[in-house]
């Protein structure tokens, strides 16, 4: 690891007026939660802060469930929120995610807050052995794009970076419309979860909307997306312990046999967590013994770019809506 | 950060120099970096990689008091700090499992842990585990189960069995693999470690009574 100070400060109003920031590998200051990521990173020299900034007992880690809805402390580990009773009981989704994340061993540490803000798995922004990395530094290039890119993204891409987000929490989240609540110096604010990460485009190192001194507070999911017919498929290289592939989330409003709502997000294959409206407006009305969720997954396919190995992903994508759309409709 | 980029003292450029030279200053005239001087760049060269840190740690019922480098990841503090050699390091990097240990009860990688973040938690190491000469009886099962081969992974497998057990997910051996995900053998011994979890699992619900 690079030399860091070790900051651990004595309230969250002190820790924000040292200025750390997630998601820039210029940043000259981190917060560091759980660790479970950002040790990785520091370990392979990826993460070079001057400053490591503790978040540890600052944040809220409290599980609450009331008229507005979901309430998930930015602290509140895996672990914990996965086997919640009310999290089980009314957003099975987030749950599911969850326990097809990582090891129990991580659910245990790792947090909400870090677990959205985790970096990309790509094995050229972990690996600094490659120069090329527009992520981890602006303007080298891309490793990824004539490499191996069989784990890269498809959707939301551009030439810069074509780097997957691979959390499997922030997928069910997006689908069931979460809000973030962010704290800093200057006082609090919203932003919908589908607007924390920002798309790649010609600057791939700015990652998110965060601002120096921001932190994640809080994770909010609406009482409207309680109770719904739901299912997270996650496709994987090995049965357990795995990033995805291919996942689908999938919570669908369902009155006599027919969706009346579908809310579908993709992870695996976007460089964010990734909603795709069209799909959902295409199940809308469907019966549930239709057999046409097929032609409404196709939709998923657009925009869609293949950078060689990865061009099985969007035949893949479009089959585990699909599945999941079905296994979701076959709940009680 | 300067001195450690160059451990030989060999190639400082100008700037570093006066850097260097500003801390030495600052600790002279004010007795305190952070008051000395305005530059953060040299307030952190100085607090970070310069000064260990005062850490405590609650190791299998016994506090310990360190000086660490910030950088001083649990599983270092334990296996070059304390000794405690029996939580192994095998990837250092939160995959493979073989440095699992429980803190406050919950089983964690201690190499994804910075061992100053661990202060205030009880950490029970695979040292911990045996009664005096009486092992745990997930350690005998790993024995009369052959739940090894060249042994590496078995501290942080047992240490994960004993919290896989306590969580109640020994329901089958599906179930066993799945919630022991995280630790990877390379033996292949995954058989009989299930088969040893079973044994002791049905071993803990007896004397519960359950």
């Amino acid at each position: 690891m690079h030399p860091f100070a070790l900051e651990r400060p004595r309230d969250l109003s002190a820790a924000l007026a040292l200025g750390a920031q997630a998601g820039r590998n210029d940043a000259v200051a981190e917060y560091i939660a759980g660790g479970t990521d950002m040790v990785q990173l520091l370990q392979e020299y990826v993460r070079r802060p001057d400053r490591l900034v503790s978040l540890a007992g600052l944040l809220d880690d409290a599980i609450d469930v009331g008229p507005q809805g979901l309430r998930l402390g930015a602290a509140a580990t895996m672990a914990k929120v996965a086997v919640h009773q009310d999290v089980v009981g009314q957003f099975p989704l987030i749950s599911q995610a969850l326990l097809n994340s990582a090891s129990p061993q991580v659910r245990n540490v790792a947090t909400m807050g870090g677990n959205v803000l985790q970096r990309t798995r790509c094995p050229y922004f972990r690996d600094v052995g490659y120069e090329a990395c527009n992520k981890r530094a602006p303007s080298s290039g891309c490793a990824a794009m004539d490499g191996e890119n069989r784990w890269h993204a498809v959707l939301g891409t551009s030439d810069s970076c074509i780097a997957v987000h691979p959390s499997d929490l922030a997928v069910a989240l997006v689908a069931l419309d979460a809000e973030v609540e962010i704290s800093g110096a200057g006082g609090t604010r919203t932003v919908p979860l589908a607007d924390l990460h920002r798309l790649p485009g010609a600057t791939p190192h700015l990652e998110t909307v965060l601002e120096p001194g921001e932190v994640i507070a809080a994770i909010t999911v609406p009482a409207g997306a309680a109770g719904l017919r739901s299912h997270y498929l996650k496709v994987r290289d090995r049965a357990s312990f795995e990033f995805a592939v291919v996942s689908a989330a999938v919570a669908l409003d369902v009155a006599d046999g027919r969706i009346r709502q579908a809310r579908v997000a993709l992870g695996g294959v976007a460089t964010k967590p990734w909603r795709i409206p069209n799909v959902e407006q295409a199940l809308s009305g469907m019966s549930l013994d239709s057999g046409e969720f097929r032609s409404a997954a196709a939709l998923a396919a657009d925009g869609a770019q293949s950078r060689g190995h990865n061009e099985f992903k969007i035949e893949l994508m479009q089959r585990a809506i699909v599945r999941a759309v079905e296994t979701a409709g076959a709940r009680a | 950060m300067v001195i450690n980029e160059h451990p030989t003292g060999e190639g400082f450029t100008r700037r570093e120099v006066l850097e260097i030279a500003a801390v030495g200053t600052g600790a002279l005239i004010g007795g305190s970096l952070m008051a000395a001087t305005d530059s953060p760049a040299v307030a952190q060269t100085a607090a970070g990689a310069l000064a260990p840190i005062d850490v405590s740690l609650q190791v299998n019922g016994t506090e310990h008091r360190l000086s660490l480098d910030p950088r001083t990841t649990l599983l270092d503090a334990l296996r070059e700090h304390l000794q405690l050699t029996g939580s192994k390091k095998g990837c250092g990097l939160g995959q493979c499992g073989a440095c699992t240990v429980l803190m406050d009860g919950m089983r964690v990688k201690s190499c994804l842990s910075l061992a100053a973040l661990a202060e205030g938690r009880e950490i029970t190491t695979i040292e911990g585990l045996a009664q005096g000469e009486q092992l745990h009886p997930l350690q005998t099962a790993f024995i009369e189960r052959d739940g090894f081969q060249c042994g590496y992974c078995t501290p942080g497998q047992i240490m994960s069995g004993v919290a896989c057990i306590a969580e109640g997910h020994t329901g089958s051996p599906g179930e066993i693999r799945e919630w022991m995900s995280g630790n990877l053998c390379r033996c292949g011994a995954y058989d009989h470690i299930v088969a040893a979890i079973q044994d002791a699992a049905a071993i803990s619900s007896s004397t519960r009574g359950g």
